[in-house]
């Protein structure tokens, strides 16, 4: 009888708190196995720049900041590709077009990140990247974030930002797209009939509209930029000194966690490997907060998953 | 009025441009990994385990991790995944469905080596050795909030009229959710099989998980290889010969996964685009 | 505007006398949130006959036997007060099973909703299956009678592995009303069940309406007056979530006693 349906009801609660539940497992287990290092180190595991664990010193700020620049070089080479993308798809290809065209980019989101790190390291980053910066070393060397003292490889932050360029295209392109397709068609009409050229109803109508959108797909990119491992292992040198260049290897948390772990013997090596993890869950967790914030206004659907 | 025109014009270049950046690098990834990869493939590659000296022999034993682990993360996420999902859209009126909704909006965003670091430290360190059952747990956790969130999607795309012409044939509520299980079948299969794609590509919760390993899958308790696995390990070894198995074992994962996503599409028929 | 408590009584005392009440509905009030949609119905429903419910659309008609099968509830935020007695039983009490309620008073909606992954048998089966029953001849005995008694067999009796949504909108409803009597209700609710189809499909639904009423008892919502005097013995006007006026149809559409009622029967709002 009712009894029947508070039991599906009791079901179905416990498998959803399962997921509230997950959320709780990753700060409590992981802040629980964190809390030597950071009890040992104190702020100066942020803050300091030696990771040395034959003297069992573990700081990480050169990988957060390996983190954040390396994710910000992609922002800024993924933003303006990923809107172009989206006015291209929504403005100007026909409709059904777009939606075949949408989909290939999208399958790219599908290349798992091992394949995108593998594809960088024996071909993108020798064939181009690695030409590319090495122009830039010779003629622009005098610009501190260009400046090496000695040969480049290719292997650096400069490239993995890159990488990751190409990384969250799909899904910063998808979003910018939907939030395009949500802009009503009266507004585009209105600015016509104000005698507006196409690329001033884009940039007025358009994008003036979906900024929001955009905006949403910022923090989506970055969100996955921050965490994204296996092909910044395999591309940014991972180098344990902080260095003010682009052009030298250097290393982010992600990176750093997949170059140590194995190497973690001993209770306070171990701990400073989660600690690094801890540190970068907090890190995505407030850029994707901000972004489902942002996402939830907007009731976009499903471009985010991909 | 000329300059107007021209600024359309640069507009109009500006974004096909942009869409060839877009797709250039996927073309040369498919053109690389199949060149590259179709020359290592063999009916030996595929089903011998690698040698004892590290070089000539297959990747037998990664396809197997690869499928155990995969297998175990099905087990994990796909119930946890549908049973959360009809909680969010079925009893959607309630403040604590729409707490589950955006809490697993946020766990999408949490970096896999976090989940790795994770079940390394609830699983690993409790059972002293990395092993496949870890592996498949970490993957397991990655897909719980895809398929959560595609079954929530799929099922309160199901017209309420279902609901209602089941609850007037005096069908209680478990066999009412059911029904709108199974009219939001194909949705929640493509949510599925976009886990499954996502969770057969990832490699860095595995790498403090599973391990890897040169050896045939023995046990679930024991360090395992996978595709992903071996690819990074191999990708990464300097060494020619082992590097070309990785191009093979590339282009292996390639047709898993893009062949799952291809799936996906094809089962939706567009109507969920974006999943 | 209301009808005067005795008169009422003695109208419900007639009505019950002639065929022997059903329903009977006391006091029945109904909210959305805080949108009081339903105001104090009092209603005696007879068995073995048509009762349609006519009003404006927005006067709670749809609303109001929707609480007939407790189906308002599953409304989030909606709540119902009041008493409806099903053979002297007030379905509403402690430890009424609403499922078993809805099994006794089926519903056929506005738009035909067939389980669109199901075949067409499923969908005359559904509700029965769901409920455990296994037996494949009594199934199959059911199957063919109710398709018979909502004049669909002979246009399905080939097609029943097909899927329900392949069928006409007409064939649709009548699918639904198939499936409604499978599991047999005393009383068949029907919410508008003409308005989205042509007329061809229209007029073979209320032939339906008038045979099926030899077993069973139908409550009819419709806002097509023709169709009210066409299919039902009795109507009940409903305004802004009061019933105004219950009678015998031809009394009704004839000579109503309300001035509300004959402003809009002839046409003069609504």
């Amino acid at each position: 009888m009712k009894l029947n349906e508070k039991y599906l009801k009791y079901f179905l609660t416990a498998f959803a708190s399962f997921i509230p539940f997950l959320l709780a497992l990753y700060f409590i287990a992981i802040g629980k196995d964190s809390l030597l290092a950071f009890q040992k180190f104190g702020i100066s595991f942020f803050l300091g720049s030696t990771w040395n664990p034959p003297r069992e010193i573990f700081q990480v700020f050169p990988e957060i900041m390996g983190t954040l620049v390396s994710s910000a070089i992609a922002l800024l080479i993924s933003l303006p590709v990923s809107i172009g993308l989206a006015i291209f798809l929504s403005e100007f290809c026909p409709r059904r077009f777009s939606d075949f065209l949408g989909s290939i980019v999208e399958l790219l989101a599908a290349v798992p990140s091992v394949v995108y790190g593998f594809w960088g390291l024996a071909v993108f980053v020798p064939y181009f990247l690695y030409p590319v910066e090495n122009f830039l070393k010779e003629n622009l060397s005098f610009i501190p974030l260009l400046s090496s003292n000695d040969g480049i490889t290719g292997y650096n932050m400069l490239s993995s930002g890159v990488v990751l360029a190409i990384m969250i295209m799909p899904i910063m392109s998808s979003v910018c797209r939907e939030s395009f397709l949500y802009v009503p068609s009266s507004l585009r009409e209105a600015a016509y009939a104000l005698g507006a050229t196409k690329s001033e109803v884009i940039r007025k109508a358009v994008i003036g509209y979906a900024k929001q959108g955009i905006a949403a797909s910022v923090f989506l990119g970055f969100g996955r930029a921050l965490g994204e491992t296996m092909a910044v292992t395999m591309i940014i040198g991972n180098a344990l000194q902080f260095s003010y260049s682009l052009l030298m290897p250097s290393q982010t948390l992600a990176s750093l966690i997949a170059n140590q772990y194995a190497e973690a013997i001993g209770e306070i090596a171990i701990s400073s490997v989660i600690a690094a993890g801890f540190t970068l869950l907090v890190i995505s967790f407030i850029i994707n907060f901000a972004a489902r914030i942002i996402l939830r206004r907007m009731r976009l659907r499903g471009s985010e998953l991909i | 009025m000329i300059k107007r025109k021209i600024y359309d014009k640069l507009f109009l270049f500006f974004s096909v441009a942009a869409f060839l950046v877009a797709v250039v690098p996927l073309f040369s990834i498919i053109a690389y990994v199949v060149s590259n990869g179709l020359s290592v493939i063999n009916l030996s590659f595929l089903t011998e385990d690698p040698s004892a000296t590290g070089v000539g022999g297959g990747i037998a034993n990664s396809i197997v991790g690869s499928f155990v682990t995969v297998a175990i993360a099905s087990l994990v996420g796909i119930p946890i995944g549908i049973a959360a999902g009809a909680y969010i859209s079925e009893f959607r009126s309630e403040r604590y469905s729409r707490v589950v909704r955006f809490v697993s909006d946020v766990l999408l965003g949490v970096p896999s080596i976090v989940t790795g670091i994770l079940v390394y430290s609830l699983v690993v360190l409790s059972l002293h050795t990395f092993s496949a059952l870890a592996g498949g747990i970490a993957l397991g956790l990655i897909m719980v909030p895809i398929v959560t969130i595609t079954t929530a999607e799929s099922m309160a795309f199901v017209p309420n009229s279902i609901r209602e012409a089941a609850y007037a044939l005096g069908i209680r509520r478990i066999r009412v959710v059911a029904i709108v299980i199974s009219n939001a079948k194909g949705g929640i299969l493509s949510g599925i099989l976009l886990a499954l794609a996502r969770a057969s590509g990832e490699t860095a919760p595995l790498l403090m998980t599973a391990l890897g390993s040169q050896l045939p899958f023995s046990g679930l308790l024991k360090p395992v290889n996978t595709l992903t696995l071996f690819i990074f390990n191999s990708a990464t070894s300097g060494n020619p010969p082992l590097v070309s198995q990785a191009w093979g074992a590339s282009l292996v994962l390639l047709l898993i996964v893009l062949g799952i996503s291809l799936g996906v599409r094809f089962i939706a028929k567009g109507r969920y685009r974006y999943l | 505007m209301m009808l005067v408590k005795e008169e009422q009584d003695k109208k419900k005392g007639e009505l019950s006398y002639l065929n022997g009440e059903i329903i009977r509905v006391e006091g029945l009030n109904a909210w959305y949130g805080k949108n009081h949609v339903l105001k104090d119905i009092n209603i005696s429903i007879n068995s073995n006959c048509v009762t349609a419910i006519i009003g404006p659309s927005g006067c709670g008609k749809s609303t109001f036997i929707r609480c007939l099968n407790r189906l308002h509830e599953l409304v989030p935020d909606a709540r119902v007060e009041g008493k409806v007695l099903l053979d002297g039983v007030n379905i509403y009490d402690e430890g009424i099973d609403p499922t078993e309620i809805r099994r006794r008073i089926g519903m056929v909606f506005q738009k035909p909703n067939p389980f669109p992954n199901m075949s067409v048998k499923d969908n005359v089966l559904a509700g029965l299956k769901f409920s455990g029953m296994k037996d494949r001849k009594k199934l199959d005995e059911v199957l063919r009678s109710c398709l018979e008694k909502a004049f669909l067999w002979d246009e399905v009796k080939d097609k029943l592995d097909l899927s329900g949504a392949s069928l006409s909108g007409g064939q649709q409803q009548r699918l639904c009303i198939a499936r409604a009597l499978a599991v047999e209700p005393e009383v068949l609710l029907m919410d508008e069940p003409c308005s989205a189809l042509d007329p061809t499909a229209t007029a073979k639904i209320e032939e339906l309406i008038i045979s099926l009423k030899r077993e069973y008892t139908v409550v009819v919502v419709t806002h097509n007056m023709q169709q009210a005097s066409r299919v039902a013995d009795y109507t009940a006007f409903m305004y802004l979530g009061k019933i105004i006026e219950y009678d015998k149809t031809t009394k009704l559409f004839e000579n109503p006693r309300e001035e509300l009622t004959e402003r809009y029967i002839t046409g003069k709002f609504g």
